[in-house]
C-alpha cells in the first residue's frame, strides 16, 4: 500500500513539475497525516499562502494515519525522493532526531528567510519538546494538543449527573461512568483513544510519576521503562475491571475510540484537544473538562505534555526550496492565522502573541474548552516527569503496549502481568533499536 | 519445415527478444527485489540508511529465537488452513448444487464469479463495516441479541472474521475449478451408479469426489499459498494483526517490523525465510502433486 502509495505520488508529482515548470514556481511538498475537519484546514491554509505570493506553491499530499505518514518518508528518504515538509507526529519525534544528517534543523531555516529566527516568541513548552538537548529547534510545531476529558451532557442528564460538573479525579470518573452504565443512560460509561499517549505518557507526567529513566528520555536516548508502578497497576487494574461489564469500552489503538463517543455509545472520552473538531461538527451536546488526575498522588494535578505533530524540513533541498519553507513557517506563525487555527481547530497556538490575542478577544469566555489543554501544559513549570516522552523507536513501544492492553482488556492477564510484560518487552525493543 | 518436431527459428536473436519483456519483469519484479532482502537480511540498519553495519547471519538468529515469531507461525498455519479448508468446502458444494440447476445455470454461475474481481483491501473494507463493533450494521444485531461480539479485543473473534473474509473472496476461484472439474466427469459413469441404485450422496463420495481429486490437490496448493501471502490486504484493513498478536500472519509481521517498527534487518531475515517458503511450496505442487494426481 505504501509502496503504491509512494508511486502514484511520484508519478504525480512529475505530472505537476512538468506541467506547471513554465512558470517558475518553486513547489514546496507537504505530506500530512490530517483526516476530516483538520484536513480541510491544511488545504485552507495551503491555498491561501498560494494566493498571497507567486513565488512558491505550497501541495499538500496526504499519506494516511500518522505512523504511515511518518514510513512513507522516511521510506521516501531512502529512495531519495523525500518531500520537503513532512509533518511527524509527537511518538516519531525520537525517531527524527536519530536521524541527524537527514533533517535540516527549523531554526535554520527560519533565518533563513530574511528575518532573524526568535524562539521566545513561541510557546516554551512546546518549543522545548521539539529541540534539541543543546536548544537548537529542530522542527515546527504545527499542531500541539493535550488530552483533555469531553463528556455527552445528555446522558449525564439522563444519568441523574451534574451536566455543568465534569469529573476531576479518575474515582470521580469512575463513578459517574458506572452510573451511567447502571442508569441506562448509555450503554458504556467512558471510552479513551490514544490509551498510549493519554493513559501512561500523560498519566505520568500530570500525576509528576517517572514514565521512564532519563527524564522519559528526553536527557538522553537509554531509557528504562517505569510504568509498572503501583500507581499505574492500579490505574490499569481499574480500568480492566470497568471492561468486565462493558462500562468501559475499548474503541482501538490510535483514535478509535471518538466513533464510540460521537455515536452516543459511550458518555464519557479522554481524547486529544485536537479531535475537537470533529466533536463541535457532530453537532452534538457536549462538554469538556480537565484531564482527569489521581488524587493520591502527591503533585497532581501537574502539567500534560504535548502531543499532536509537527513539521519537519529534509536535508539536501535546493536553497530557493528552503527560503519557500521559510515564508511558509513565517506565514504559518502570522498571529492572525495562530489564532483562527487555534479557534477552529482546538490546537493549542505556537506562539505567545497569538494565546493572547485570543484572551483579549473574549474567546475563551465563550469557549472555555480551548482554554483548557493551554492551562492544562503551563500551568506549573515542568519537571523531570513532565517535560515529555522521547524514545528512538516510541511507535514501535506504543505498539507492545496496546498490544498488552489488549490482552489485558480481553480477560487474558493482571494489569501487574500486562505492565510487568510491557516493561520487560519495551526494555528489550528500546536496547534493540539504540544498538541499530 | 512443417513437419519437423522441432520449430527452430530462423534468426538467432528473435527468440531472445520474444523472451525479453518476461525475463526483463522477472527481473525488475523478481531477481532484483529478492537480492535486495538478501543483502539486507545480513546488514543492521538504521531507519533513514545513514548507518550500516554487516552482522552476518544475526539477525536470522534473533527472528528465529523470537517467540512472537513462533508465535506469528502458528497464526499462519490456523488461518491457512482454514482458510482453504472454508473456501473449498464452500466452492464445492456450490459448484455441485449450480451443477444441477438446469435453467438459469449461466446467471448462477456468474453471480457466484463475481467476488474475485473484489479487491483483497476492499474485501477486507466490506467485512468491517458489516462487523466492526462500532459502526458495524451486522454488529449491531449481533450485539442486540446480547451476543459480546468484540472482535477488538477476543482474538478468536478476530480469528473467524479475517478468516471468513479471507475465504469469501477466494470461495469463486475455487468455484470455477470445480465447475469446470465437474463438467469434466462423463455423466455415463453417474447415470450407471444410479441405475446401480447408488443415491445421491453415495454417488458424490465414490464418483464425482475420487474424480475431482487433480483439481482439490490444485486448490489446495493454490489456496494455501493465497491464504499465506494475498491475505496482507484483508488482515491490514481488518484487524491490523491484533488485537494483542492474534492474528498477525508472517507477511503481516514482516511489514509490521519493516515498516512501523523500522527494524529492516530483522524484517528483511523475515522475507527471506518466507521466500524460502514459496520456494518448497512450489517445488512440492511440481513434484509431488503434480505427479501422484493423474488428470483424467
Amino acid at each position: 500500500m505504501t509502496n503504491h502509495g509512494t508511486k502514484l505520488t511520484v508519478a504525480f508529482g512529475i505530472l505537476l513539475a512538468s506541467s506547471s515548470a513554465s512558470f517558475a514556481v518553486t513547489e514546496i511538498s507537504w505530506w500530512h497525516a490530517m483526516t476530516g475537519a483538520n484536513n480541510e484546514v491544511i488545504e485552507t491554509l495551503a491555498k491561501e499562502f498560494n494566493e498571497g505570493q507567486s513565488e512558491y506553491k505550497v501541495v499538500p499530499v496526504f499519506k494516511g494515519s500518522y505512523p504511515e505518514a511518518l514510513n512513507a518518508g522516511i521510506a521516501a528518504f531512502r529512495a531519495k525522493q523525500a518531500p520537503d515538509i513532512l509533518q511527524v507526529f509527537d511518538a516519531g519525534t525520537g525517531v527524527m532526531m536519530a536521524a541527524e544528517g537527514a533533517v535540516k534543523p527549523v531554526a535554520d531555516i527560519l533565518s533563513m528567510g530574511g528575518k532573524k529566527f526568535d524562539k521566545s516568541l513561541y510557546l516554551p513548552g512546546i518549543v522545548a519538546y521539539y529541540s534539541k538537548p543543546d536548544g537548537t529547534m529542530l522542527s515546527f510545531p504545527y499542531n500541539s494538543s493535550s488530552p483533555i476529558l469531553y463528556y455527552n451532557k445528555d446522558v449525564f442528564k439522563k444519568a441523574g449527573l451534574d451536566e455543568n460538573t465534569p469529573p476531576k479525579t479518575w474515582p470521580e470518573v469512575w463513578e459517574a461512568a458506572k452510573k451511567i452504565k447502571t442508569s441506562g443512560a448509555a450503554n458504556c460509561g467512558f471510552t479513551s483513544t490514544w490509551m498510549t499517549w493519554i493513559q501512561t505518557e500523560n498519566f505520568a507526567a500530570w500525576n509528576d510519576v517517572s514514565w521512564g529513566s532519563n527524564e522519559n528520555g528526553i536527557a538522553g536516548t537509554d531509557v528504562e521503562l517505569k510504568i509498572n508502578a503501583p500507581i499505574f497497576v492500579k490505574h490499569f487494574q481499574d480500568i480492566a475491571d470497568l471492561a468486565k461489564d462493558g462500562t468501559f469500552r475499548y474503541g482501538g489503538r490510535v483514535s478509535e475510540g471518538k466513533q464510540l463517543f460521537l455515536s452516543g455509545e459511550c458518555g464519557i472520552l479522554n481524547e486529544s484537544s485536537g479531535g475537537l473538531g470533529d466533536i463541535v461538527k457532530s453537532g452534538m451536546n457536549f462538554g469538556t473538562g480537565q484531564l482527569p488526575y489521581e488524587p493520591e498522588a502527591k503533585n497532581a494535578p501537574q502539567n500534560t505534555i504535548p502531543g499532536g505533530a509537527s513539521l519537519w524540513v529534509f536535508a539536501g533541498k535546493t536553497d530557493e526550496k528552503y527560503k519557500g519553507i521559510a515564508a511558509f513557517f513565517n506565514f504559518l506563525s502570522k498571529t492572525e492565522i495562530q489564532s483562527r487555527l487555534h479557534q477552529v481547530s482546538g490546537y493549542l497556538p505556537v506562539t505567545l502573541a497569538a494565546y493572547e490575542d485570543t484572551k483579549k478577544s473574549g474567546f475563551y469566555e465563550k469557549n472555555p474548552a480551548r482554554e483548557i489543554p493551554i492551562k492544562q501544559m503551563m500551568g506549573k513549570a515542568p519537571t523531570e516527569n513532565s517535560k515529555g516522552v522521547r524514545l528512538v523507536n516510541l511507535p514501535q513501544v506504543r505498539d507492545i503496549e496496546n498490544e498488552e492492553f489488549e490482552n489485558m482488556l480481553a480477560g487474558k492477564q493482571t494489569a501487574q502481568e500486562t505492565l510487568d510484560k510491557i516493561v520487560e518487552r519495551g526494555n528489550a525493543a528500546i536496547k534493540q533499536a539504540l544498538s541499530q | 519445415m512443417a513437419s519437423s518436431k522441432h520449430v527452430t527459428f530462423p534468426n538467432k536473436f528473435l527468440p531472445y527478444l520474444l523472451l525479453a519483456p518476461q525475463l526483463a519483469i522477472t527481473a525488475v519484479f523478481f531477481y532484483w527485489p529478492a537480492s535486495q532482502a538478501i543483502q539486507q537480511s545480513v546488514l543492521r540498519e538504521d531507519p533513514f540508511g545513514l548507518s550500516t553495519q554487516f552482522v552476518g547471519l544475526a539477525n536470522f538468529k534473533h527472528v528465529l529465537n523470537d517467540a512472537n515469531y513462533l508465535n506469528s507461525l502458528q497464526v499462519t498455519v490456523i488461518f491457512s488452513i482454514a482458510t482453504a479448508l472454508i473456501a473449498m468446502a464452500f466452492a464445492l458444494l456450490l459448484a455441485v448444487m449450480a451443477d444441477k440447476v438446469i435453467r438459469g445455470k449461466g446467471v448462477y454461475r456468474t453471480l457466484l464469479i463475481w467476488p474475485y474481481a473484489v479487491a483483497p483491501a476492499i474485501a477486507g473494507m466490506l467485512w468491517l463495516f458489516l462487523f466492526n463493533p462500532s459502526m458495524g450494521t451486522l454488529a449491531y444485531l449481533l450485539r442486540s441479541t446480547g451476543y459480546n461480539w468484540d472482535p477488538l479485543l477476543n482474538s478468536d473473534q478476530a480469528m473467524v472474521l479475517v478468516v471468513a473474509a479471507a475465504s469469501w473472496k477466494q470461495i469463486s476461484y475455487n468455484f470455477l475449478f470445480f465447475v469446470a472439474g465437474l463438467q469434466s466427469i462423463p455423466k455415463s459413469l453417474i447415470e450407471a451408479a444410479a441405475i446401480d441404485g447408488a443415491g445421491e450422496t453415495k454417488r458424490f463420495w465414490t464418483i464425482i469426489f475420487p474424480l475431482l481429486a487433480p483439481t482439490t490437490f490444485f486448490l489446495l496448493v493454490v489456496n494455501t499459498v493465497y491464504a499465506f501471502f494475498d491475505t496482507f490486504g484483508i488482515i491490514h484493513a481488518v484487524t491490523r494483526g491484533g488485537p494483542g498478536k492474534a492474528t498477525e500472519t508472517l507477511v503481516y509481521k514482516v511489514y509490521n517490523d519493516g515498516f512501523v517498527n523500522l527494524i529492516l534487518g530483522d524484517s528483511a531475515a523475515q522475507s527471506v525465510i518466507l521466500m524460502v517458503i514459496v520456494i518448497a511450496m512450489t517445488a512440492v505442487q511440481f513434484r509431488y502433486v503434480e505427479r501422484k494426481v493423474h488428470y483424467g
